[in-house]
């Protein structure tokens, strides 16, 4: 298990990123798994940079799991921020027009769609937020 | 993430390279805003770009609706990943793909 502890910041995304994949970097993660990995974490993280300690600047912990049999990667996010489950929106109509369209849940809806897994508890005062994801 | 723009008369191509995200997406969205005016085809090339996220969604989302008001836009060079976001959003239905 590694973990990294940042500040909350749509900045530190990248830093996230890099963290993640090197992770996965000796597992042999197919590209399109590392790319759908990096989209959540840039929907992910970035909530918590946008919503957590809005206006204030706070940490998040990310922490990186590996299982096997299936292989697949576990991501965790713990903030300790204002509660919020992002799970509790409801998905977007995909199939209004452009001028109907609102694009407000659909980081949400994506990450739901290209992980196995997704939950979310708020527990001691914290947001968890799992992901996990074969590869 | 590099923006190259190619522009001829009344067209504009903007090929995107790298990470359309959620601290890029700003740049996209300032070049379309200082490029569009007078713009009747605008193509957005997908070739070295290699993936985007909600971010990138609600940028495309907003050249499109301007483009449907004053001519037309295209997504070329679309991959796999960028594909499958475009179908499981919807996007498919709302951008021209090619």
């Amino acid at each position: 298990m590694k973990e990294l502890t940042i500040d909350a910041t749509v900045e530190n995304i990248e830093r996230v990123t890099a963290f993640i994949e090197e992770q996965l970097e000796p597992l042999g993660c197919s590209m399109k798994a590392r790319m759908q990995i990096a989209i959540a974490i840039d929907e992910l993280f970035g909530n918590i940079a946008h919503y957590a300690y809005n206006p204030d600047v706070g940490p998040a912990t990310v922490r990186v799991e590996v299982s096997g049999e299936p292989l697949a990667v576990l991501i965790t996010f713990i903030d300790n921020g204002v509660p919020y489950d992002p799970l509790a929106k409801e998905d977007p109509n995909t199939a209004l027009s452009a001028e109907e369209r609102e694009v407000g849940g659909l980081g949400i809806y994506m990450v739901k769609k290209s992980m196995d897994e997704i939950t979310y508890e708020y527990r001691n005062g914290q947001n968890i937020l799992k992901i996990r994801k074969r590869i | 993430m590099k923006i190259s723009k190619t522009e001829n008369g009344s067209s504009l191509c903007l090929a995107l390279e790298g990470r359309l995200d959620t601290n890029t997406a700003p740049e996209l969205e300032n070049t379309l805003k200082n490029s569009i005016d007078g713009i009747t085809e605008l193509t957005i090339d997908m070739q070295s770009l290699d993936y985007l996220s909600s971010a990138g969604l609600r940028v495309l989302l907003g050249a499109q609706k301007t483009m449907n008001k004053q001519g037309q836009m295209q997504v070329t060079h679309v991959n796999d990943t960028i594909m499958e976001i475009f179908e499981v959003t919807g996007f498919v239905d709302i951008l021209t793909i090619k």
